[in-house]
Order: structure tokens, then sequence, then C-alpha cells
């Protein structure tokens, strides 16, 4: 039997505006197995950001169940649900989301701090982390001295901080030129293969799918399809590709 | 689904981690909290400076000498006029209003930052906590600034009209409390307007920091200033 880390059942949401409902997703049902590298595809507005926001206990569902480690996500505690994105998952943004009042070095230790790891051990953690992703020598510059690519670096440094086994990235690439985002994916794979993480990515950056093992397409809040690497042909990422 | 590590507690982070986060950032935005703090300051002085004033009026008829200098009308034998009431319950809505809406600021602008920080597993008491013991400081040092500013303009203000004299009669104590609540003393209200600025200052930012930090952080991310 597969170790299934993450399962949906019939997720919901909808979004109210005014008198109006928007349902942004509309019964979805997928499995992930732990160690998979997957990536949800679509048009902006097909719902695979609002989906990813369910993974990750960022937001409610309206309706239906999300299961990670086999836990019913709605049966948490508000404590259990904190912990849960403390130590479970790493989160990378589209637009970073890095703590501007702190040094990368700062952005990484946090969720340390929030983990009671102590200073000692969270400061040496953080040094081999921002070492890991090539940013050793910059590592008390604030965000803002910071290159997008730079950034995006520092964002999965702390990702890895409480060493989680899923690693949720929205458009990780989205505000990156071709190659620094290319050399983010890269990074990404590397712990994918490296170190087991699972990878759950919302994108629609075509040299994503070419590092992932499955691609599930998002259409009007419905899974339309899910696609195995093998399935599908790229022609981007031939270059790059790890298989 | 075979089980797996159920899923833990988040733990309580010490009090001092908590002071030392909010310092920290307190002092790299350091211009941004000055304008807040600015805010504080303002609402503080103009409050404090009025109503030593008053008080410093009060003092110069109850000693007789005023009248000499100033034409006093007749509500002066009661206390205080309805004029300086109104003064000062003016000046003490200008100064909840102020401070109250520069935290709101300070706090809506951040929310973005407090959706990052639930990400990485803060607990909403602690997001609170945080602008709590910002807010508090700034606060205080805002309105004792204030307090400090509003008490010169009033004490230059009263050497202008009265002169030296102002020292010998200076109400630096409370003076007959049955002239009612508005007769202070100088250092308590001094202590007043320290109190009153920090309070004003926290209430305005823990209310959206906390409202922000129930959010789910999706939400709180997404929402635009």
């Amino acid at each position: 039997m597969p170790d299934i880390v993450v399962k949906t059942e019939d997720v919901v949401k909808e979004y109210r505006m005014g008198s109006n409902v928007l349902r942004a997703l509309d019964g979805i049902n997928i499995e992930i197995q732990r160690g998979e590298y997957i990536s949800l595809m679509g048009p902006s507005g097909s719902g695979k950001s609002t989906l990813f926001n369910m993974i990750g206990a960022l937001d409610r569902p309206t309706a239906g169940e999300v299961y990670i480690d086999g836990q019913n996500m709605s049966h948490l505690s508000q404590r259990q649900i904190a912990a849960f994105r403390c130590h479970r998952v790493g989160y990378i943004f589209q637009s970073y989301n890095l703590l501007n009042v702190r040094t990368a070095h700062g952005n990484v230790t946090l969720p340390m701090i929030f983990a009671g790891i102590p200073e000692k051990q969270r400061n040496e953690k953080a040094k081999k982390l921002l070492d890991k992703v090539g940013l050793g020598d910059r590592m008390y510059h604030l965000p803002d001295e910071l290159s997008g690519g730079q950034r995006q670096r520092v964002a999965i440094a702390r990702a890895l901080a409480n060493d989680p086994s899923i690693i949720l990235a929205d458009e990780p690439t989205a505000n990156l030129d071709t190659i620094t985002g290319r050399e983010i994916i890269d990074l990404i794979k590397q712990l994918n293969t490296e170190q087991g993480v699972t990878v759950i990515s919302a994108t629609h950056d075509l040299k994503m799918l070419d590092v992932s093992d499955r691609i599930v397409d998002i259409r009007d809040g419905l899974v339309e399809r899910i696609r195995n690497r093998d399935e599908i042909e790229i022609e981007v990422g031939e270059v790059g590709g790890h298989e | 689904m075979e089980q797996q590590r159920p899923i833990e507690e988040q733990i309580d982070l010490p009090f001092l981690e908590s002071l030392r986060i909010s310092f920290q950032s307190l002092k790299i935005r350091f211009g941004r909290s000055i304008i807040t703090t600015a805010g504080i300051t303002l609402g503080i002085a103009f409050l404090v400076s009025v109503w030593t004033n008053n008080e410093i009026e009060f003092a110069l008829q109850e000693s007789g000498r005023s009248s000499e200098i100033t034409n006093i009308d007749e509500a002066a034998e009661q206390g205080i006029s309805t004029k300086d009431i109104w003064l000062i319950i003016m000046s003490l809505i200008v100064c909840v209003v102020g401070i109250a809406n520069s935290m709101l600021m300070a706090v809506t602008e951040r929310f973005r930052e407090i959706g990052t920080m639930k990400c990485l597993g803060a607990l909403d008491g602690f997001v609170v906590r945080l602008f709590l013991l910002e807010s508090g400081f700034q606060g205080f040092a805002g309105a004792l600034i204030g307090a400090l500013i509003g008490l010169l303009g009033a004490v230059i203000l009263g050497l202008k009209n009265y002169g030296l004299d102002l020292f010998f009669y200076f109400p630096l104590l409370p003076a007959r409390p049955e002239n009612g609540p508005f007769q202070l003393g100088v250092l308590l209200l001094i202590l007043f307007g320290c109190v009153l600025g920090m309070i004003l200052a926290v209430i305005g930012s823990s209310f959206p920091a906390w409202r922000a930090a129930k959010l789910p952080p999706a939400e709180a991310m997404r929402t635009e200033v």
C-alpha cells in the first residue's frame, strides 16, 4: 500500500463577494504519495492556489476534508495547526513573503524560534541552510538588499528550517527570470530527490513540469486530469532533466 | 492510510523571546515607528498643554493673582468654566482618535507579516502579544515625550501671560480635590497622559492585530492595504 501523505475528499471552497458566491474549488479528490513531486497546473483563476492553501492548512475548506499524514485537518486544535505549519510543512511563495524587518539569517531562524530550538543550535542550522542555498556570504542582509532569486533562496532555506516532510511551493518561479527560475526549480528538485521531501507546487511554469512525477491539471475548480511525467512531452526542460 | 506520527501541540514562546522580537522590529522599522509614535506624542502633547494651561490659570485664580492680570469671568468662582471642560474633552477626543488611527494604520499595513508568521508556526496569541509589546512601548515613549512637550508649551504660555509669578503658584500637586476631577496637579497629569497614551496605543493596535491573527493565513496575506 502506498504511503499517502496528502488526501483530499470532495474539497469545496466558496468565496462570498457581496451577494455572489464564487466557487473556487468544486469537489477536489486527490491523493499524493510520500516523496512525490506534484505540480498543480492550471490557468490563473482555476483554483490551484486555493487548493494549495487548503493542503497547507492556510485556509479552511467550505466543505470536504483534507487529510495530511492520516490526520483530518478539520479535527485539529489551533495549537496543533500551528505546530503542523511549523514542523511538517515548508512554504514557498511567489512573492517570497520574507519578513522585511529581519535579515536573511533572521528569517531562517524564525520558524526555529517558534519550534523552541535553542539559540546556538538554530544559529548554526540557519548558517548551514543558507550555505546550502548559496547565500552563505549574504546571511546578514535584509531582504530589500537581495535580488529576487536570492530572496527565493532565503525562502527555501526558511522552508527547510524545521526539516518538514512536505514542501509547498506556490508559483515559486513566477517572479523570476528564466535562468534564476531554473536554478530555483533545480534546488527544490534536489531536496526532493536527496531528502525525500514531498514537493507540492502550484505553477504554470512549464519548466517545473519537467521535474514533476505527476501533474494535476486543475480547471474551474475541478481536477481535469492527472498525468504521469512519462505521459507528457516537454521540449523546454530536456536540457536540465534529472531522470 | 497507515498511522503516522500524530501532530503535536505548538509550544508557547518565552516572554523574553517576544520582547526581543518586538524590539528588533521597532528598531529596524525605526523611521516608521517614529511616525507612529509622533502621532501619539502630538495627541498627548495637545491634551497635556490644554489641561496644564487650565490648571495654571486655576491655581493663579485661587491665589488671587490672575485677576490683576487677566479678566476672569464669573464662572471662575465655581472652579472651572464650561469652556475649559469643553476644551479638555475636545483635546481628549482628538487624542483618542489620533492615536487609534495611527496604530490602526501601522498594524493594517502589516497584515501580510502576520499571515507569514502564522505560516511559520506562530500562535494567534503570540502575534497579539508581539503587537501589544510593540505598541505598549511606543505608546509609553510617545506619551511621555508628548506630556513633556505639552507641559513645556503650557509653561511658556504661562510665562508669557503671568511672568515669573507662575512658578510661585505652579500646580505641581493636586489642588483641592473638592474642585472636581479636573484639578489633578501637573505631576499626576503627566502620569495620566502616559498611561492614557499607552492604553490607547495598545487598544488601537492589539484589536486589529487580534483580528488579523484570527484570520486564516491565506486571507491575512491576501489583504491589500
